[in-house]
């Protein structure tokens, strides 16, 4: 079902009965640490490369998902997965142990919520009894791939931001307990307002983001206060000061009191020398599936819009002069208890 | 969303934190400096060695080398570059770094495509652009000594 001109409502509500967390050992010491179902200390998980690694970090969040949930991959109806390497290899090479029909997603740093989406959309038809979306991102295999080799001796601008290293997985069932909800969603238009610094990503993806919030708001008749909170995906602290700039200046809203940016929660920003804050897949789908999730499901949130942006840049884009298009899919979940009230 | 590309640039400018330049150049200065003076006194110390200066030079240059390729390895350079950028970087420990770093995170692709085919992925401009302006440079210096005489 629609409401106004972009948001999809979710008429049946599906539920999200389970949620998993793995993340690197940086991590693991930030201020979200004790919140995360596993905390990996070897960067390498074990594993002979960096990309295996990753993989691995999605097979491992997939794997506890399904312990929590007390179920096996074989009752599961599809899996939507994706990473920001070259092919989605780390959903592919990640889940070719599991029996589930697999579809790879690609949003960059917003595939969290996109998979998300694409898995209530199917629970929501009836044609999935039960989806999993998964996401994953290693700061190495990201190093390696759209910046320098690790061991290069570069230095990093104040605007860039620290890939985390993690993986998140969620289970969106037709069940009618008593668990959080995905009541909307909201896909996001490209929007690219020219900015093509690779290394300030949170300002590529702000423009995005602040339309996203915009368009979700006035179709679905919403002020901020309507929400506990407003979850931004990676803009870290440049692009969330440009996101309330924007807002303001072009929208005449003012989220402040409610929003806070995955980016800026994953780490100490000062203690653990990340820059501008935390950024990658699993930024905000490791964010979503502990803290958020946990929260929803305690009663301590309500109501929270998740808006994960993604810049959609490749390897070879920025050389050949391109701007960064970027952009932010929304979802909004609920405690499940709105129901009863 | 109607803001122009040129006004959100603006916004851009003013939201974005830029390097602290007067401390990079100060540590720049401070390390770049003392390799340079740490390759001064390997200079004399081949030289109480008995080397002739040719042979000297080329030993100060090979033991940088050495010594950045080690703690590239180790994972030791990454760490001082953070702090010491154009220092360690501009010197021949960065040259010797840009050629390890990528040997050693393209190894897991072999050593034919991985690190044979990436060494020079952050060294290969400087080695074709240095390359060909001595060529271009070799032929101006060339003319300029014919006509001058």
């Amino acid at each position: 079902m629609r409401q106004g001109k972009n948001v999809i409502v979710f008429e049946n509500k599906p539920s999200v009965i389970a949620w998993a967390s793995v993340v690197g050992k940086k991590e693991g010491e930030g201020p979200l640490g004790s919140g995360f179902d596993m905390i990996i200390d070897d960067a390498t998980a074990g594993k002979d490369t960096w990309e295996q690694a990753e993989s691995d970090l999605q097979k491992t969040s997939i794997a506890i998902l399904l312990d929590k949930a007390g179920v096996s991959d074989t009752q599961i109806d599809a899996v939507y997965a994706g990473d920001l390497l070259n092919q989605c290899s780390g959903a592919g090479f990640g889940l070719r142990g599991y029996e589930i029909p697999f579809s790879g997603v690609y949003g960059a740093c917003s595939t969290s919520v996109l998979s998300m989406i694409n898995a209530a959309i199917g629970v929501n038809s009836g044609a999935f009894n039960k989806a999993v979306s998964s996401t994953s991102s290693h700061f190495c295999s990201a190093e390696k791939q759209f910046r320098y080799p690790l061991e290069y001796g570069g230095q990093r601008t104040p605007t860039s931001q620290w890939t985390v290293t993690g993986a998140g997985s969620a289970l969106v069932s037709n069940n009618t307990g008593n668990y959080p909800r995905i009541e909307k969603a909201i896909l996001g238009k490209i929007v690219d307002k020219g900015v093509t610094d690779a290394n300030n990503m949170g300002a590529a993806m702000a423009p995005a983001a602040a339309q996203t919030i915009y368009e979700f708001l006035t179709d679905t008749n919403t002020t901020p206060e309507n929400y506990d909170l407003i979850l931004t995906g990676d803009l870290g602290m440049v692009g969330t000061s440009l996101l309330y700039e924007l807002l303001e200046n072009e929208y005449g809203i003012d989220i402040k009191s409610v929003h806070n940016d995955s980016g800026l929660m994953m780490y100490d920003l000062e203690e653990q020398d990340v820059h501008a804050g935390g950024s990658g897949c699993a930024c905000c789908g490791t964010v979503l599936c502990s803290k958020i999730l946990n929260e929803l499901n305690s009663g301590k949130l309500n109501k929270v819009l998740v808006v994960a942006t993604g810049a959609l840049l490749s390897t070879v884009s920025s050389f050949q002069g391109e701007s960064i298009p970027s952009i932010a899919h929304g979802v909004l979940l609920t405690s499940g208890r709105a129901d009863d009230e | 969303m109607d803001i122009s590309n040129k006004k959100y640039d603006e916004m851009v400018k003013k939201a974005s934190p830029t390097s602290p330049i007067v401390i990079d150049c100060v540590m720049a200065f401070l390390v770049g400096g003392g390799i340079c003076c740490f390759g001064q006194f390997l200079f004399w110390l081949y030289e109480r060695f008995g080397m002739n200066s040719k042979e000297t030079r080329a030993m100060v240059s090979v033991t940088l080398i050495v010594i950045a390729a080690i703690l590239t390895g180790i994972g030791i350079f990454d760490k001082i570059a953070k702090h010491a950028g154009a220092g360690t970087i501009v010197p021949i420990t960065g040259f010797a770094n840009s050629v390890v770093s990528p040997a050693l995170e393209y190894k897991s692709e072999g050593f034919i495509m991985g690190t044979g085919a990436n060494i020079f992925k952050i060294s290969g401009p400087v080695i074709a652009y240095g390359t060909a302006s001595s060529a271009l440079f070799g032929l101006i210096y060339f003319i300029i000594q014919r006509v001058m005489a």
